[in-house]
C-alpha cells in the first residue's frame, strides 16, 4: 500500500458495475416518548430520520454522502451497517438480501468508521488489546502475526507503535480518529462506510489518510461510502455524490457533474456556502435562508419548499420524486424544476 | 504590546498598537503543560505565548497532537487529572488564572470565559436534557429565575440553528445528530455572554450552510459585543474567514504567527508551507495530495534543535543543535525558523514555475 504515483481517476468503465451494497425504500424511525402537549399539537411521535431512501453503492466506487446536518446521513450509514433496525425497506449485499441479524462474515465485510470516535471506542481497552481481540475473533491473521499486523495498521494511519499500550482518552482528537480508521481497516472489509473520517485531522495527516483510501481502492478494490461536510475532500476522492435533505436523497450525480451542474436548489445553496481561502469576513447574504424544518413536522409537498428560492404553488401539493435526467442517465434530482430552464438559477 | 520578542509573545493587535486603554483581553505567557503517562512525561505544551485583543479572533492551526486542545484546556483550567501546568501564566484582563483555586475558577468559567469542546459527546451530560444543560449556566451565574433561564436557552437554541427548539429542549444528547450536539455546545458556551470563547474545532461536524451561519454569528458577536475568540481548527479557509491573526503549532510549540492572510499565503516556516500545500483545494483537484513526509515528533523526547528538522527539506546543520525561538519579523509576523528566507525562495520559485 504505497503512495506510488497513481494513475489519474480511472475513466468510467463502459458497463455500469453491479451494486455491491444497495438499499430499497430504506426507512429508519425513532420512537419518541408520547407527551400530552405533543399530542395536542398533533405532532408525529415517530421521527423519520431516513425516509424511503433508494441507494446503490457500486463495487469499487467511492460514493460521497453529503447534506444538511441532521438529514440522516449517519443514521443511513448505521442502517447499512446493520446497527439500527429498519422500519421499512431492504438491504442487498453482493446480490443477497441481508437479514436483520447478519452473519459474522457479512459483519466483517461491511465496516463503519464512526463520526464521534470518543464514544465509539471502548475506553477500557488499550489500542493494542482492542486490535488483537478483533483480529482474533474474526481470524484475520494467524495468532503469531497479530502484533506485527497491528503495528502495520497503525503505521498506515500515521501512528507509531507507542500507540499500542495507550487508552483512547490518552490521544488527541485527531489521533483517536485515526485509531478508529485503523480498527475498521483491520478487518479488511469489502466496503467501508466512513462517517466524517478526516474532520479532526490536520490537512497534512488528512492528505495521508485520503491517499491511503485512494490506494486501498486502487490496490484492493475497496468500495467506499464517505460522509463528509468537506466538499473539497469529496471532490478529491469520490466518483459520485448523493445529497441528503431531511431524510431523503434529493440529488445524485457523478462528482464533476454535480459540482458543475447542480440541479436541486439545496445543492446549489450548499455549493455557494463553501468557505474559500480567498474570501474573508461575513459579507453577503447566507447561501440558504431560513431554518431547517423539524424532522417531526416535515413540510407537505416538497420538503425543501420552505427555504427554496424558486418554490411555487405546485411545490406545496406535490412531493417531487427522485427523477432521472432525460439527457444524462447518471444524474437524478428530486425537484419539479430540475433539468429544465425553469429550474436554472436566475442570471445576475 | 511591549517588547516581548525575547519571550516569544505574539501580538494580535492588527497594527501592533492596541487601542488606548485596552490591554490584551487574554495573555498566555510561556505556558508549559506536562502529562504523566506510563510511557513517560508528555510535554504537550512546551512554552507557548500569545495574546488576544478585545474583539479579535486568534486562530490556532497545526499538527494533530501538537497540543492545541491542551493549550485551551490549560487556559480554562480543565486539564485531565494526569496533566498539569508546570509553568507559565494565563492572564485574563490583568489577572493570572493559574494560581486560582477551582472554586474561584468556577466563578470565571461561564460568565467570563467559556469553551466549545472538540468532541461534544465527551463534554455533554448524557442523562440531562439539552435544554437544561444550556439553561444551567444562566441560572447559576446570571441570577435569573428558572423560567427566564429556560427562555434564554430556547432563544440560544434558535440562534445556533437548532430546528424546533421547544420540542428539542427536552431531548437528550444521544437523540441529536453530530452537528446538532455541536450546536448545543456552542449555545452553552454563549449562554452567559463571556468575554472570551475558546473554540476547539467548533464547526467540523457541521454542514457548510450551518457552519456559515455559526461563523457569521461568532463574527457578529465579536464586532458588536467585543467578544474575543481563540479558534482552533484544521480548516484553513475557515481561519481565513473568521480570524485576524493566526498562530501555527508544531510539537508543543508555536512555530509561526501573524496576520491570517500573510501567514497562509506567504508562510515563513517550512511546516506552515507544507501544511498549506497539503490541503485539498476545492477549485484545484490534484491527482494525489502531498502530505508532509515523516512522522510527528515525540513529545516525550522531542528532537534536539528545531523540532521540525527531521522532516524539513531546508534543514541545515545549525537546525540540529539550536532550538530556534519565535523571532519577530516585520509586519507583525513571527517565525521560529532559522532559515525562513528559504520559504520565500521556495514560494517565488513555485510562482515562477506556474
Ligand atoms: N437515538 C435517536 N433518538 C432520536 N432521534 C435520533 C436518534 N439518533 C438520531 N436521531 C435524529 O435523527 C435525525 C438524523 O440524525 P443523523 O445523526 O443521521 O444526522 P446526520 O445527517 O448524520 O447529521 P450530522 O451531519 O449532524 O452528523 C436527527 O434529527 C436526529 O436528531
Ligand atoms: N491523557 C493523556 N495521556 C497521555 N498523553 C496525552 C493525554 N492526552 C493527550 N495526550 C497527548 O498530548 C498531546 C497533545 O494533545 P492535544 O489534545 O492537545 O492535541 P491537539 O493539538 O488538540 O490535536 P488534534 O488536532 O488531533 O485534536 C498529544 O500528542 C496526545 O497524544
Ligand atoms: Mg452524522
Ligand atoms: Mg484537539
Amino acid at each position: 500500500m504505497t503512495a506510488a504515483a497513481l494513475p489519474a481517476p480511472a475513466a468510467p468503465p463502459a458497463r455500469e458495475p453491479e451494486p455491491l451494497l444497495s438499499a430499497t425504500d430504506l426507512t429508519v424511525t425513532f420512537g419518541l416518548g408520547s407527551s400530552i402537549a405533543a399530542r395536542l399539537r398533533h405532532e408525529a411521535r415517530v421521527l423519520r430520520a431516513v425516509d424511503g431512501v433508494d441507494l446503490e453503492i457500486r463495487r469499487g466506487e467511492a460514493l460521497a454522502l453529503v447534506g444538511e446536518s441532521g438529514s440522516g446521513k449517519s443514521t443511513l450509514a448505521r442502517a447499512l451497517t446493520g446497527l439500527v433496525p429498519l422500519a421499512k425497506g431492504e438491504i442487498r449485499f453482493d446480490g443477497r438480501v441481508l437479514p436483520a441479524r447478519r452473519k459474522h462474515s457479512d459483519q466483517r465485510r461491511i465496516q463503519m468508521v464512526f463520526q464521534d470516535p470518543y464514544s465509539s471506542l471502548n475506553p477500557r481497552l488499550t489500542v493494542g488489546s482492542m486490535l488483537a481481540e478483533l483480529l482474533r475473533v474474526h481470524h484475520v491473521v494467524p495468532r503469531s502475526e497479530v502484533g506485527s499486523f497491528s503495528r502495520e495498521l497503525l503505521g498506515l494511519v500515521g501512528l507509531g507503535e507507542d500507540a499500542l499500550p495507550a487508552y483512547p482518552r490518552q490521544f488527541s482528537g485527531g489521533q483517536r480518529q485515526r485509531v478508529a480508521i485503523a480498527r475498521a481497516l483491520a478487518l479488511r472489509p469489502d466496503i467501508l462506510l466512513a462517517d466524517e473520517p478526516v474532520s479532526a485531522l490536520d490537512v497534512s495527516v488528512q492528505a495521508t489518510i485520503l491517499n491511503l483510501l485512494r490506494d486501498l481502492r486502487a490496490e484492493l478494490g475497496l468500495t467506499l461510502m464517505l460522509i463528509s461536510h468537506n466538499l473539497a475532500v469529496v471532490r478529491h476522492l469520490c466518483d459520485r455524490v448523493a445529497v441528503m435533505y431531511l431524510g431523503r436523497i434529493i440529488e445524485v450525480a457523478p462528482t464533476e457533474t454535480l459540482f458543475s451542474n447542480p440541479q436541486h436548489p439545496y445543492t446549489r445553496g450548499l455549493l455557494a456556502a463553501i468557505p474559500k481561502l480567498s474570501t474573508a469576513g461575513d459579507e453577503g447574504a447566507p447561501a440558504i435562508a431560513g431554518d431547517p424544518p423539524s424532522p417531526l413536522r416535515i413540510p407537505a409537498g416538497c420538503r425543501f419548499r420552505t427555504r427554496c428560492p424558486i418554490a411555487e404553488a405546485r411545490c406545496e401539493q406535490e412531493d417531487p420524486a427522485l427523477r432521472i435526467s432525460a439527457d444524462d442517465s447518471s444524474h437524478s434530482a428530486a425537484c419539479h424544476f430540475a433539468f429544465s430552464a425553469a429550474g436554472a438559477p436566475a442570471a445576475g | 504590546m511591549t517588547g516581548a520578542a525575547g519571550t516569544g509573545a505574539v501580538g494580535t493587535a492588527s497594527a501592533g498598537i492596541p487601542p488606548a486603554g485596552t490591554g490584551p483581553m487574554l495573555e498566555v505567557r510561556d505556558l508549559h503543560v506536562q502529562i504523566a503517562s506510563r510511557r513517560g512525561l508528555v510535554r504537550a505544551v512546551d512554552g507557548v505565548s500569545f495574546e488576544v485583543v478585545k474583539g479579535d479572533a486568534l486562530g490556532i492551526v497545526g499538527e494533530s497532537g501538537s497540543g492545541k486542545s491542551m493549550t485551551l484546556r490549560a487556559i480554562l483550567g480543565v486539564l485531565p487529572p494526569e496533566a498539569r501546568i508546570t509553568s507559565g501564566q494565563v492572564i485574563l484582563d490583568g489577572q493570572d488564572l493559574v494560581p486560582l483555586r477551582q472554586s474561584d475558577l468556577n466563578r470565571i468559567r461561564g460568565p467570563r470565559i467559556s469553551m466549545i469542546f472538540q468532541e461534544p459527546m465527551s463534554a455533554l451530560n448524557p442523562v440531562m436534557r439539552v435544554g437544561s444543560q444550556i439553561a444551567e449556566g444562566p441560572l447559576i451565574h446570571l441570577g435569573i429565575g428558572r423560567a427566564k433561564a429556560a427562555e434564554r436557552a430556547l432563544e440560544l437554541m434558535r440562534r445556533v440553528g437548532i430546528p424546533d427548539p421547544e420540542r428539542r429542549y427536552r431531548a437528550y444528547p444521544h437523540e441529536f445528530s453530530g452537528g446538532m450536539r455541536q450546536r448545543v455546545m456552542i449555545a452553552i458556551a454563549l449562554a452567559c455572554e463571556p468575554e472570551i470563547i475558546l473554540c476547539d474545532e467548533p464547526t467540523t461536524a457541521l454542514d457548510v450552510t450551518i457552519q456559515d451561519q455559526i461563523l457569521r454569528l461568532l463574527a457578529t458577536l465579536c464586532r458588536e459585543t467585543g467578544v474575543s475568540l481563540v479558534f482552533v481548527t484544521h480548516d484553513l479557509p475557515v481561519v481565513a474567514q473568521v480570524c485576524q491573526q493566526v498562530a501555527v503549532m508544531y510539537g508543543g510549540r508555536l512555530v509561526e504567527s501573524g496576520p491570517v492572510r500573510e501567514v497562509l499565503h506567504d508562510p515563513r516556516h517550512p511546516y506552515t508551507l507544507g501544511l498549506v500545500r497539503s490541503a485539498p483545494d476545492f477549485d484545484n483537484v490534484r491527482e494525489s495530495l502531498v502530505p508532509i513526509p515523516g512522522s510527528p515528533p515525540s513529545l516525550i523526547s522531542p528532537p534536539e534543535g528545531c523540532r521540525f528538522h527531521p522532516r524539513c527539506k531546508f534543514a541545515e546543520e545549525d537546525c540540529l543543535v539550536t532550538e530556534p525561538p519565535l523571532r519577530l519579523l516585520p509586519g507583525g509576523r513571527a517565525t521560529a525558523c532559522l532559515h525562513h528566507e528559504r520559504c520565500i525562495e521556495a514560494i517565488e520559485a513555485e510562482r515562477a514555475a506556474q
